[in-house]
């Protein structure tokens, strides 16, 4: 119940804030950050309220189960396991965040931009509880549409540019996974005779000879385009670099996880053999997406396309560490989605002030800024290093396992993946550079971190902190649901693949045994 | 009171607190605050690890270490680095140099950065600096040693950075954290090899297997031993990644006595020295190590001798005298490398803290042509820096430096890994030590006096010099030459983890007369700078009018070519690379679909004219071209 009610808060709340709107100019904003707390203290009692119980190794925390369109074998269900739980919290504590960084920056029709922002995190978090495939579909395009309003209504000069190119990049693969699912369903059908959306009796679905790869890439489209790998980016930099500040976080953030999500919660169980295939291949695009994501971030002059392009490079991480198929790799890509939300969310945050203050984005007219705004310059350092993978902060933790475990899988791979560990330094630094050291570009007066600017740095810079000196949480969180997937994508001979049905087909007893 | 082994936790402690409390409230802090918070919490290290020392020299452990656990960093299935410590005698000298050489390092900045208008931000780096050192050389486990690692080349960063606002000092901090990523990744790539052949990266565990992994698979040793010795290179500033170091001087100066003398360029030494079970097994690598160490001793000796700027000298020559290390490190001289960089760390942190006066007085003047007569003037300086000069060319029998590199030059003819060549460049460089140091000391201290002097130094800089200069003087004492004294109070401390040299069977020399030949090359070296820049001016001049010479005078001063090589090889092809592609190429491709469909559109919207004779027309041809295909079917 706990899952619905996290939904409809934000439905809900999405809603309240746009009607409020129409009266009130500064309301919709505390019913936001209201509505967001509410949700994130309600997932921290309740992973609190798991993590110390004795139950340690169940693979499914909750669920919810409602029969929705039986005759097409549509239900609204609802689950979730550490790797859900995770990116939850996540999603609301981003939310918060975001909230909290338009607080003076959006200055008009407040309702209805609150609304949107609200019902984005609805679909973001519908994406990752939803066990249906037509619900998931469903919730996958809710959170397309409020995003294109976001970057098309208050972005910057060329967001109607940008906001059409995300939305056709985004609409034009979610298409293709529609597809797919439907392929899937009748695919489903034609074997057992059972007609259902529903992800545990889709689970082990037999295909005859080409077929698996065929929906695999369909679904797989979708999620690499959302991640985004090499060469299906191109919507991102126009994106990130167009939106407001809070597009930006939650894009980088929450948007292109969903499509590390989709893949490890779809592609690689529904299809084990297909995805083993293509495993050298989607390795070889991750390697790419490394290497020439930090190369073109090394280029750019505008700050927030740097940050965009370092997003690629590091996504790059995570489809090189789901493709390894092993814990440490799955451990690592789960950090990977954390930390690099939280430092490229913190870096796209940075971008989104000094555009307030300085009113460009673009690095030459930077330059000297450590001696105004020191707090910040310590915090663009501070993250930049998390950004290059310094140890001690969140994303090492992340890129290590990832690549200790992609070298189980294939050390050549692993090898040319390290040499985006050197790339990292060069575009980090350079930003830094630009930005804050060097000779003063400007005469104005520039003023430092506010009170609200330093709450919200805080909390990211406590966070990367903990993630890595003491990501035991985390690991132990995800542990259950990444042993499992490991389970899940062994290699095995067709026919002879045993579920654990037990784990698999019904949650709702684990559900009830608390 | 318990046992104070259990406070060990306590040594990095103190400057990570010192670190959090500079960064957060530094710049509300008063100097005197800033400065006792930051110089204070490395001398508290520092007594500490005095107090452990003690304890374990008195009660040795019966295991020969005392190990701390703090907490599991990261638990999956076999993957569990813990965050723990790990004390044994090649620690403990590490960690001894570390507190009580930064220690002095920062009392002397207390006096040293007094105007600095950056007071707090740098007692925060530097205490940083030293605490990421110390995880270094405490860390029981490779993961936890690589944060350590890679704490160090960040602060390096921000301090050879500090005076951020000159875009040069930016360019070679970012060169200096660059250069060392590269080795720290391939570094990085050694560790999973280790995790993958071992299952573990605790270190004592990964030593107590490799004899066992060597037996059946010998290569991959080598190739581990390889990996790590790139991540040493990177750091320890060796061929071919030196090139960093003599740019580092941008920064303060007592942060290059931190980085040449106590933490970051020692750190491969340490690494080497730790994993040394790893190189015993492959002779390879070994032979590498030594080769490396011997030509970077030489080329480094050669620029050092070229450079005008007085840090610069310094610098070159810490990277050669990190060479003589890595020269006994491959000649299995484990306990002689330790030795000299106990050394080296006095008598080159007296060096460049003694050059930091200097240059204060003088108004920030760095180049040596004008410098000069300050014998008289800042005699406590002179007096310091001559016995640090002593030290680093090995003055025989007074000086400590003597005992250490005598060793090393010893070793190399005579340990069973040495050869006549080794120990030839190992003469060479020493006779090329001798005569830089010469001619850094004439130019700055004889002549004629180039530029006014403000103020003679206060006392928190002349006292940390005053103890170095003692210790430069007088360590060396610990560890004597067996023809004399015979006294090895280092190498039996370091007995325990460090497996002593292995000499070569069947030698038919003495050691005396190795002894008398490397002090005739030391006297040597001197006399040949004093013929050239004290007695004979002239000869300098005539000589440069050569071409050839002038041409071999450049190569030296540029360090060996190594910057424009690299230039060339890597960093315009790839600034090229990334500047051409700036619009991105695959952006190209999606432009293109939406160009072809805009110009389907016009092509297909052109039909729709209004026009009805277009449509007449159209109907017609269509009937036709529909008539034509039926009666041709």
């Amino acid at each position: 119940m706990i899952l619905v009610w996290l939904i409809g808060i934000l439905i809900g709340g999405g809603l309240l804030a746009l009607f409020i709107g129409q009266w009130s100019v500064k309301l919709p904003r505390w019913i936001a950050l209201y509505i967001l707390l509410g949700g994130f203290l309600t997932i921290i009692t309740f992973w609190a309220g798991n993590y110390f119980s004795s139950d340690q190794d169940a693979v499914w925390l909750t669920q919810f189960r409602q029969t929705w369109i039986p005759s097409w074998g549509i239900n609204f269900h609802l689950a979730i396991d550490g790797l859900s739980l995770l990116l939850l919290a996540l999603t609301f504590f981003l939310g918060i965040l975001s909230v909290l960084c338009s607080w003076n920056e959006i200055k008009e029709r407040q309702g209805f931009y609150y609304f949107n922002l609200l019902w984005i995190l609805a679909g973001i978090s519908g994406v990752f509880m939803a066990m249906d495939l037509f619900l998931f579909y469903f919730f996958w395009e809710m959170m397309l549409i409020p995003m294109y309003f976001l970057i098309g209504i208050w972005g910057s000069e060329n967001r109607v540019y940008a906001a059409y190119k995300f939305f056709i990049f985004t609409q034009a693969s979610g298409l293709l996974m529609l597809l797919a699912i439907l392929g899937l369903y009748f695919t489903h059908a034609h074997h057992t005779g059972v007609f259902t959306f529903n992800y545990f009796e889709l689970l082990g679905t037999e295909f005859t000879d080409g077929t698996a790869q065929w929906l695999m890439l369909g679904f797989m489209i979708a999620f690499v385009v959302k991640l985004p790998i090499v060469p299906f980016h191109s919507w991102l930099p126009d994106a990130h670099s167009e939106a407001p500040t809070a597009g930006s976080l939650i894009l980088a953030g929450l948007l292109l996880k969903t499509g590390a999500y989709g893949l490890f919660r779809f592609v690689i169980p529904l299809f084990p053999e297909a995805a083993h295939q293509l495993a050298p291949l989607a390795m070889l695009a991750g390697v790419i997406g490394i290497i020439y994501g930090a190369l073109m971030a090394y280029s750019q002059t505008d700050l927030k396309r740097l940050v965009a392009y370092t997003s690629v490079s590091h996504m790059g991480f995570v489809i090189l560490g789901i493709f390894s198929f092993n814990q440490l790799a799955f451990q690592g890509v789960m950090m990977q989605l954390i930390a690099h939300a939280i430092s490229t969310g913190a870096l796209f945050l940075m971008a989104g002030m000094l555009k307030e203050r300085l009113h460009t984005r673009d690095l030459q007219k930077m330059g000297g800024l450590w001696e105004q705004m020191p707090r910040m310059g310590f915090t663009a350092i501070l993250f930049a290093m998390a950004s290059l993978g310094l140890p001690g902060l969140g994303n090492f933790i992340a890129e290590f396992l990832i690549l200790l475990g992609a070298f189980q899988a294939n050390v050549w791979m692993t090898v040319f993946a390290t040499l985006g560990l050197i790339f990292s330094v060069i575009y980090s630094l350079r930003m830094v550079q630009k930005i804050f050291l060097g000779p003063k570009k400007t005469t104005e007066a520039i003023r430092d971190f506010s009170w609200r600017e330093i709450l919200i740095m805080a909390s990211l810079i406590l966070s990367i902190s903990w993630l890595g000196i003491y990501p035991q949480p985390i690991i132990a969180t995800a542990g259950p649901a990444m042993m499992h997937l490991e389970h899940l994508s062994a290699e095995e001979n067709p026919g002879t693949k045993t579920y654990d049905k037990n784990i698999l087909t019904d949650p709702q007893t684990e559900a009830h045994k608390k | 009171m318990s046992n104070i082994n259990n406070l060990l936790w306590l040594i990095p402690t103190f400057p990570l607190a010192g670190f959090l409390i500079l960064a957060l409230v530094g710049k509300r802090l008063p100097h005197s605050m800033v400065a006792l918070t930051g110089a204070g919490s490395i001398s508290l290290s520092a007594i500490l690890c005095l107090a452990i020392g003690f304890q374990f020299i008195s009660m040795p452990p019966a295991s020969g270490y005392f190990a701390q656990t703090l907490w599991s960093w990261i638990n999956i299935s076999n993957f569990n680095p813990k965050i723990s410590l790990y004390l044994d005698s090649l620690s403990l000298v590490f960690v001894f140099i570390i507190t009580f050489v930064g220690a002095l390092i920062h009392i002397y900045s207390v006096g040293f950065m007094a105007s600095d208008k950056d007071y707090s931000r740098f007692f925060a780096c530097m205490n940083l600096f030293v605490f990421s050192m110390l995880l270094l050389v405490l860390a029981d486990d490779l993961l936890l040693l690589y944060l350590g690692w890679e704490g160090v080349g960040l602060c390096s960063y921000l301090l050879i950075g500090f005076w951020y606002e000159d875009p040069i000092n930016g360019y070679a901090a970012r060169k200096a954290f660059l250069i060392t990523r590269i080795g720290d990744t391939a570094m990085m790539i050694g560790l999973f090899v280790i995790f993958y052949q071992f299952g573990t990266l605790f270190i004592p565990e990964v030593l107590s297997q490799v004899p066992a992994v060597w037996q059946s698979n010998a290569s991959i040793i080598t190739l581990i031993a390889l990996l790590l010795l790139a991540g040493g290179v990177g750091k320890s500033a060796q061929l071919p990644l030196q090139t960093w170091l003599p740019d580092a001087m941008a920064g303060p100066t007592p942060v290059s006595a931190l980085i040449h003398a106590a933490t970051m360029v020692t750190a491969g030494v340490y690494l080497l020295a730790r994993m040394h079970v790893i190189f015993q097994f492959s002779p390879f690598t070994q032979m590498l190590v030594a080769i490396i160490g011997a030509f970077t001793l030489l080329l480094s000796g050669l620029s050092a001798l070229a450079q005008s700027d007085i840090k610069r000298v310094l610098a070159y020559s810490t990277i050669s005298q990190i060479g003589y290390m890595f020269l006994a490190l491959g000649l299995g001289a484990w306990t002689a490398a330790i030795f000299h960089f106990m050394i080296h760390a006095f008598f080159k942190a007296l060096l460049f803290l003694a050059a930091g006066a200097v240059i204060e007085s003088l108004h920030h003047e760095h180049n040596l042509f004008k410098m000069g007569g300050l014998k008289n003037k800042l005699s406590l300086v002179f007096w310091t820096f001559l016995i640090g000069s002593a030290s680093l060319v090995a003055l025989p029998l007074v000086s400590a430096g003597f005992y250490s590199k005598d060793q090393i030059l010893w070793y190399a003819w005579a340990a069973e890994n040495g050869n006549p060549a080794l120990w030839l460049m190992s003469m060479l460089g020493a006779f090329l030590t001798a005569a830089y140091t010469t001619r850094l000391m004439i130019l700055t201290f004889w002549g004629q006096p180039k530029s006014e002097i403000s103020h003679p130094p206060g006392k928190w800089l002349t006292i940390p010099l005053i103890i170095l200069a003692f210790l430069s003087l007088f360590a060396g004492f610990i560890e004597l030459p067996h023809n004399f004294g015979h006294l090895t109070l280092l190498s039996d401390f370091l007995h325990p983890v460090l497996p002593p040299t292995a000499l070569n069977a069947n030698l038919h020399v003495e050691e005396w007369f190795f002894q008398i030949l490397a002090a005739f090359t030391t006297f040597g070296g001197i006399y040949i700078a004093w013929l050239f820049y004290y007695r004979y001016p002239a000869w300098l001049s005539q000589l440069k009018q050569s071409n050839g010479m002038l041409s071999i005078y450049r190569f030296c001063f540029s360090g060996c070519g190594f910057d424009k090589l690299y230039d060339t090889l890597w960093v315009r092809p790839i600034v090229f690379i990334s500047q051409i592609n700036k619009n991105d190429v695959v952006d190209k491709l999606y432009q293109g679909i939406t160009l072809l469909s805009l110009r389907l559109y016009r092509s297909l919207s052109f039909t729709q004219s209004g026009s009805l004779r277009w449509y007449v027309m159209g109907l017609l041809i269509g009937s036709i071209i529909l008539l034509t295909i039926q009666i041709l079917l």
